[in-house]
């Protein structure tokens, strides 16, 4: 079952992943990456990570991906134009590409031979009251540093994006 | 690859490094798609998988090694990608406004 699980949502990611890529209009490649997103929270959940599920759900396939999907419709970002690689770029890249996974992969596989494996249930540290506690007592210097980052971001866009006064 | 199947107890559960081959997987693609696409949006989105695919292999080590470091490292990588979505989509509207385009070839003020 376990098996099954990673499977499915591992090819649905990876598809996904793909579509990302390859789509010629924003639209698109924006909805596929809620599709890697959503698999993504579904593997969280099966590695006993049931907070960080809901909250990739909730912040990048909700928050982020709606800010993506507005300033797309805000700047009316049609199809973009053909490729203008050189050839040499088109014909190299995908099977480049497949190499770098494929070496990637296999140094992988050969560091980690006798590692662990994933069973559903195995591992029951990731619920909420734990992240709390861990993040307000070993990481709360960094949990302060990210909330004056945010505030910082969230100055930067507003300055960033209003209209010029005069 | 024959006789490492074979090793595979079905159950047992997965291996956690199919984990982190799906992850490094989704970086390659998210690598590709930001070399290769020539919209600013797509781009963009294509560094949001490489920090999902980050965050993959973060959590399969947090598995492993049962502990929730991994969960707070992942918990803020989510929180730094969502405020660069903010500030990059607003420097977006910003070129968008100034240039009236998102072609990546067309923004190139600081070259040469």
């Amino acid at each position: 079952m376990d098996f099954l699980f990673f499977f499915l949502f591992a090819f649905i990611a990876v598809a996904c992943a793909v579509s990302v890529v390859v789509q010629k209009h924003p639209i698109a490649s924006a909805l596929s990456l809620v599709g890697v997103m959503a698999s993504i929270a579904v593997l969280y959940l099966q590695l006993g990570a049931e907070f960080l599920a809901m909250a990739q759900i909730i912040v990048y396939a909700g928050a982020v991906m709606v800010l993506f999907i507005f300033v797309i419709m805000l700047l009316n970002a049609g199809a973009e134009s053909r490729s203008g690689r050189s050839y040499a770029a088109q014909l190299m890249g995908p099977p480049l590409l497949v190499a770098l996974m494929a070496s990637l992969g296999f140094a992988i596989m050969r560091g980690f031979p006798g590692g662990g494996t994933v069973k559903f249930d195995s591992f029951q540290g990731g619920t909420a009251q734990n992240i709390g506690y861990a993040l307000f007592t070993d990481y709360l210097l960094p949990f302060e540093v990210t909330s004056v980052l945010i505030l910082v971001a969230i100055l930067g866009a507003i300055v960033l994006a209003r209209k010029e006064m005069d | 690859m024959a006789e490492a199947m074979q090793s595979i107890n079905l159950q047992a559960g997965v291996p956690i490094s199919w984990y982190l081959v799906l992850s490094a997987v989704l970086f390659s693609l998210g690598v590709a798609g930001f070399l290769f696409r020539k919209s600013i949006i797509t781009v963009f989105m294509c560094i949001e998988l490489m920090l999902n695919a980050v965050n993959l292999s973060f959590v399969a080590f947090a598995n492993q090694h049962k502990q929730v470091s991994g969960h707070i490292f992942t918990f803020f990588v989510m929180v730094v990608a969502a405020a660069e979505a903010a500030v990059g989509l607003a420097i977006i509207l910003t070129v968008f406004k100034n240039r009236e385009t998102l072609n990546i070839d067309e923004i190139n003020s600081l070259k040469n």
